[in-house]
């Protein structure tokens, strides 16, 4: 290619950088790695990131164990993840758009969802969907990997519409990178530089086929190479490496240097210390000990160490932590209980404007909810 | 055509569910035949997600029963190739949700490779989805998409409603010389249990079953559906004196229209239920297939009783939207009364 040509597509030569050691900041035991930087945030940012990832945990527990009770539907546990998923967050700015996944329920909240909507789709209602106008995140993406191609649009045309102040977060899992959407997203990344950063959270397992089996590629992050974006491990259970390397992503991703791609594909090595779902029995296909592994270089604990040596977390503040974040989530799941449903809301929101054909169906469906009453509705589908 | 209950086995039987009953006749096939592998997300170790494939891998091996990358795409298009290797795949799409990756490689390929060449290549292989809603799922784990699948020529679209069917479908699909979309009903994986011959044999691919004599009226239905309805034909012959007959599809495309129009002609008035969308559903292709055949037998309007033309909604509302009983036994008496 020549230079005027390399010029006309907007590319470099500038070869992908990936490094293979997970880049960490805290040690296993919460103390600051030789070396390493702590990244620029204050005691109440830290204290505050700390709260979420004990948020996220709390509430993690408390929905298995509604599921367990009947009172939700079928949900996705976090716990081992929360420290990435908060972390990342922590580094959008409230402008930045998060393509989010079923399991991203703590990065979701961080960047702006209510507790309660997490809760409402897992209590069969779909408005827990809904996206308060101020708040830049897409509704979970359930499908594997479909969100890639459409993260990449969307920071694409905010570019073109000179909107160059605000980057696209995407999570996906290390099972997605198998998809074809995976490979394509990154490819237009690639080709058409745009401001998104993709942030693999690899907790090694996609339900039950372990990474191994999703590439024969050594890391996740080499594959950036191919479509040549910038690639970075980072251990993605120390909240303070994944909030750094995110940082500089995103900061990259607005405003790069003359050398540098906008897009990065973040692999964050972690594990996902219980079942794919609660429908999910991981001793079937797993050792119990590989959990145990990981578990001691769990996020929370991590960051909780750190927080107690340098003076900035008590047993007093975390008391009143722990008091704070209880309340919460029991207001959170008293107010998705006590939703409600209205039949006619299956015909909402289809199109902008309800069509006759719709119109007469719902009005079919009230005329027999009138004739037989709603037990009748309720009878029998077993 | 063949008859509303099993035939009387020769061999012995086991009572199984309808789950039990698909991994059951794997299994007698993966035996029979070395040709016959499996592969798909989590079919190996897990068994499954709906354990559909449970102790396959221990028997077979991790050759024979393959766990993939998670890549729809990838699963269907190397089935294409095992096919025109020699080699009958049986692929699993975990939920008929996830299979629209792979929608290209079904429709653009298995689908015509025996056109495309003339006929020197075919791909006899077998595609299996559960599908359709009723079990409190998250969103895209509820849909009912069989019309893009029928629409398609080349392909076979087979749905059994019980445990026997599901084995003796099954073993024809993976017999039968062209792709085949197994669907299979997930609502029914567990509801009830029926003897289950413990040898092979065959439901073939071209006969819809009566699964209820009767004289006033022809209800056309399949997979999940086929229990509401056979309940609601139950209950207009108890209190209206209304005799339905039951007409369960079983094979979806090619349809039986000897079946379909024969039970019509016996009849003269339709009713069609379906968990899918009215629009442009297979509901329309019966109403039109007796309309072709038997227009003058016809004595009222042909009702379909369906899910409506909406997203399924998430489960609290779910119960509203797939045909009920009694949405069934209402759309009966309207057409018995017109
Ligand atoms: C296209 C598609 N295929 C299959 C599924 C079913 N499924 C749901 S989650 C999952 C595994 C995903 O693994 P991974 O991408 O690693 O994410 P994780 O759940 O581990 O966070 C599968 C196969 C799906 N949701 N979408």
């Amino acid at each position: 290619m020549s230079a005027q040509e390399e010029a006309d597509h907007g590319v470099t030569s500038e070869p992908a950088r990936v490094d293979d050691e997970p880049i960490r900041i805290l040690d296993e035991d919460g103390t600051v790695l030789p070396g390493a930087e702590v990244p620029d945030l204050s005691a109440d940012e830290l204290l505050s990131m700390y709260e979420d990832v004990a948020l996220a945990r709390r509430f993690d527990q408390r929905a298995i164990s509604l599921q367990r009770q009947g009172r939700i539907a079928t949900y996705a546990p976090m716990t081992g993840q929360e420290g990435a998923q908060v972390a990342t967050s922590y580094a959008l700015e409230k402008r930045d758009w998060l393509f989010p996944t079923y399991r991203e329920h703590a990065a979701k909240y961080v960047h702006g969802m209510r507790l309660e909507s997490l809760l409402k789709p897992l209590r069969g209602h779909r408005d827990g969907y809904a996206i308060p106008d101020d708040v830049n995140v897409l509704p979970e993406y359930i499908p594997i990997a479909t969100q890639l191609p459409q993260a990449v649009g969307m920071a694409w045309g905010n570019e073109l519409q000179g909107r160059t102040d605000r980057a696209v977060l995407c999570h996906f899992g290390d099972g997605a990178t198998s998809e074809g959407d995976f490979h394509e997203g990154l490819n237009f990344a690639g080709v058409f530089d745009v401001p998104a950063v993709f942030v693999c959270n690899n907790n090694q397992w996609a339900i039950s086929v372990p990474r191994d089996r999703q590439t024969a590629s050594e890391t996740i992050a080499q594959k950036a190479q191919a479509y040549g974006i910038e690639g970075v491990r980072v251990d993605g259970l120390d909240p303070l490496a994944v909030y750094e390397v995110t940082r500089e992503a995103l900061k990259k991703a607005k405003n790069p240097t003359d050398d540098e791609r906008r897009p990065t594909l973040i692999e964050a090595v972690q594990y996902r210390y219980g079942a794919h779902t609660t429908a999910d029995d991981p001793s079937v296909y797993r050792e119990d000990d590989e959990a145990d592994a990981w578990r001691r270089k769990d996020p929370l604990d991590r960051l909780r160490n750190y927080l107690y040596s340098e003076g900035i977390l008590d047993e007093e503040r975390e008391a009143d932590i722990d008091e704070r974040i209880g309340a919460q989530i029991d207001d959170a799941i008293e107010a998705a209980e006590n939703a409600d449903a209205d039949p006619d809301s299956i015909f909402e929101h289809v199109y902008d404007e309800l069509p006759d054909r719709l119109r007469e169906q719902r009005d079919e469906l009230n005329a027999l909810r009138e004739k037989y009453g709603d037990d009748a509705f309720s009878e029998v589908l077993e | 055509m063949s008859s509303a209950t099993a035939p009387a086995a020769e061999t012995d039987a086991d009572r199984l569910t309808l789950v039990e009953a698909v991994r059951d006749g794997l299994y007698a096939e993966m035996s029979a035949d070395d040709r016959v592998v499996v592969l798909g997300e989590d079919v190996g170790k897990n068994g499954g997600v709906f354990r559909a494939t449970d102790g396959l891998y221990e028997e077979f091996g991790g050759d024979r029963v393959v766990d993939t990358p998670l890549a729809e795409s990838g699963i269907v298009g190397t089935a294409i190739g095992l096919a025109l290797s020699g080699m009958r795949p049986v692929a699993e799409i975990q939920f008929m949700g996830f299979s629209y990756p792979a929608f290209d490689q079904l429709v653009s390929h298995a689908a015509r490779f025996r056109s495309r060449s003339h006929g020197a290549y075919t791909v006899p292989m077998v595609v299996r989805m559960p599908y359709g809603g009723g079990i409190r799922a998250p969103e895209h784990h509820s849909e009912s998409t069989e019309t893009f699948f029928a629409h398609e020529p080349g392909l076979k679209v087979v749905s059994p409603s019980t445990p026997f069917d599901a084995k003796g479908l099954l073993t024809a699909a993976i017999r039968d010389p062209d792709p085949v979309v197994f669907l299979e009903p997930k609502l029914l994986y567990r509801a009830v249990r029926e003897d289950v011959p413990t040898g092979s044999y065959e439901v073939p691919l071209s006969d819809a079953a009566i699964r209820r004599e009767g004289s006033d009226v022809t209800v056309y239905t399949w997979g999940a559906m086929t229990r509401p309805t056979l309940i609601a034909a139950d209950n207009v012959a108890e209190e209206y004196g209304v005799d339905a007959e039951v007409v369960d599809l079983r094979t979806l495309s090619p349809l039986d229209v000897e079946t379909i129009v024969d039970s019509f002609e016996k009849t003269g008035r339709a009713v069609i239920v379906h968990e899918a969308p009215k629009s442009v559903g297979l509901g329309a292709e019966v109403a039109a297939t007796v309309q072709e055949h038997a227009l003058l037998y016809q004595e009222a309007p042909i009702k379909r009783v369906t899910g409506f033309d909406a997203p399924v909604p998430l489960h609290a509302l779910e119960d509203y939207y797939l045909p009920q009983a009694v949405r069934i036994q209402d759309g009966i008496l309207e057409t018995v009364d017109f």
